[in-house]
């Protein structure tokens, strides 16, 4: 592949890749990620109610990508193959966030230095705890990088100023209706409204009334809970 | 972590990811060389009674929990009837090693073709899915080692429960009312037959499957009864529009006293029911201990 005369240095080449990256993650719409009280809500906004950015994983294990959805796509897919022979050749316990959190830094890093063009995605990855363990939430960059984060996560082109929001109405306490609404104005800003139909919303749930039928922690929250949630809608909340 | 390119993916198939990740599931079964007499007959082999009845609200699954060695019970509390996912349930009779590994296989696939695909399989796909399985195993069944299940769910796109009934080569047939399976199923079947109606409500068609699996058990020395002194009750479960349910042993046990005070004459059934949820040994009486025996 050598051009004569074409020299670009590794430091621009590296730089040049991670701009196009952040340049397609930030065309999209940004996701939550947030700790409430019994468990773990993933909020994100997003127009389309079947090609989804918030996905189940394994038992407590839930996905969220935002970018490129065929990408993320993809990395969402080998996380369930990953998660599902490990528990098939282990036990179903053995599969964790940590582990499946290195595995996708190591996919996004070798795409990120070997392939023509880097992923346009950023991932989290996160665990609901069982019993006293703590909750897990990590983020992955486009590059590899891996943060281990506390309470909340935000990803997306508007990632930062949707932390600072998220920050302003923190509370380890919040239940999951507050968590929403929380993660809600804190997507939209101070400017905008979103609708229920325009959010994705699914919980990681810890406590179950009945844990022998709910061994799979993750729940996708219809349209009409997530306005319930929320209060845009007062007769559905009557009803749930 | 897996990564296929376009046009060499895996898809939704669990069974064909294991296979590409260099684990395939049936592999160690077809280099078993056939040995004869080693693994018993295929007769007996299946020895079990599984049943399931379709009820107006869905369908109920029945299996007695007794493993066999030969004529040695090598175990007095097997579980032969287990979800598929939360609106179906497999029960199994055969070979206990490949059925279990079968099962496991089957909740899998279900569960991780859900997941890549966003949505549940219909109940048909479940059930084409464990007839390739059966054909996957056939190799081992001939052997020695078959596995004959029963599938049974609810429909929700029918609003109604379905059963399928299997063969070993992986032949899949819907039943309409009821589907049995293992040594005693002849016997459950005719009791099954004999007592079925359209309009069983679900604890009309659980009363039916147990009477069913007591006269099994009855006649087959490879199908176990109720037994209340270990507080040991064949498995129940029932499937309706709100999913999977297994009735916890105390729930069990309250619908075979219900069985037994019938049986015995008794016409109060509250007070039969009263003596054997106790659980005291005293009061399952002569004739019954022998037919446990």
């Amino acid at each position: 592949m050598s051009m004569p005369g074409m020299y670009v240095s590794p430091e621009q080449l590296m730089q040049d890749r991670a701009d196009y990256a952040r340049k397609g993650i930030a065309r999209g719409r940004s996701l939550v990620t947030l700790e409430y009280g019994d468990g773990i809500a993933l909020v994100a906004e997003n127009a389309s109610a079947t090609l989804r950015k918030v996905s189940e994983i394994y038992d407590r294990i839930a996905f969220g990508g935002v970018g490129r959805y065929i990408e993320f796509d993809q990395l969402r897919i080998a996380g369930v193959r990953h998660a599902e022979l490990k528990g098939y050749q282990y036990s179903r316990s053995d599969v964790e966030a940590r582990s499946l959190a290195n595995q996708y830094a190591q996919m996004l890093g070798q795409f990120f230095t070997h392939e023509l063009k880097p992923l346009e995605v950023e991932i989290v990855v996160v665990e609901v705890g069982s019993g006293d363990e703590a909750n897990q939430l990590y983020r992955i960059q486009y590059d590899g990088t891996v943060m281990d984060e506390e309470a909340y996560c935000c990803i997306g082109g508007d990632a930062d100023a949707v932390r600072e929001r998220v920050a302003e109405g923190y509370d380890p306490e919040l239940d999951a209706d507050a968590a929403i609404r929380l993660a809600r104005a804190a997507l939209a800003g101070p400017e905008r409204e979103i609708a229920a139909p325009d959010l994705e919303v699914a919980l990681l749930e810890s406590n179950f009334e009945d844990a022998t039928h709910r061994r799979r922690c993750f729940r996708r929250l219809e349209d009409d809970e997530v306005a319930a949630a929320l209060g845009d809608d007062d007769s559905d909340q009557e009803d749930s | 972590m897996p990564f296929f390119a376009p046009g060499d993916d895996p898809g939704a198939s669990f069974l064909e990811l294991l296979r590409r990740t260099g684990s395939e599931p049936f592999a160690g079964f077809a280099q078993v060389p056939a040995a004869e007499g080693a693994f018993g007959s295929l007769e007996s082999s299946h020895a079990t009674t599984v049943l399931a009845v379709r009820s107006s609200d869905g369908v109920v699954v029945a299996g007695d929990r007794r493993a066999t060695s030969g004529n040695l019970i090598s175990h007095r509390d097997m579980r032969k009837v287990f979800p598929a996912d939360s609106y179906s349930a497999v029960a199994i009779a055969g070979a206990a090693g490949p059925a279990v590994q079968m099962v496991r296989l089957f909740q899998l696939q279900l569960e991780y073709y859900e997941k890549i695909e966003g949505k549940p399989l219909s109940l048909e796909g479940k059930a084409n899915q464990l007839a390739e399985m059966l054909r996957a195993h056939l190799p081992q069944a001939m052997r020695g080692l078959p596995v004959v299940p029963i599938f049974a769910g609810f429909d929700p796109a029918d609003g109604r429960g379905r059963l399928f009934q299997y063969d070993v080569t992986g032949g899949r047939y819907e039943e309409q009312d009821y589907a049995t399976a293992g040594s005693g199923s002849l016997h459950a079947g005719t009791v099954l037959k004999l007592g079925f109606r359209d309009d069983l409500i679900e604890s009309e068609a659980l009363a039916l499957g147990v009477q069913a699996l007591w006269h099994a058990a009855d006649e087959d020395s490879a199908t176990g009864g109720p037994d209340p002194v270990r507080g040991i009750y064949p498995v129940l479960a029932a499937i309706g529009s709100d999913g999977f349910r297994q009735l916890s042993d105390t729930e069990s046990g309250e619908v075979f006293a219900a069985l037994q005070a019938e049986l015995s004459g008794g016409s109060s059934g509250g007070a039969a029911r009263s003596d054997s949820a106790s659980g005291d040994p005293s009061s399952a009486g002569g004739s019954r201990s022998e037919v446990l025996s």
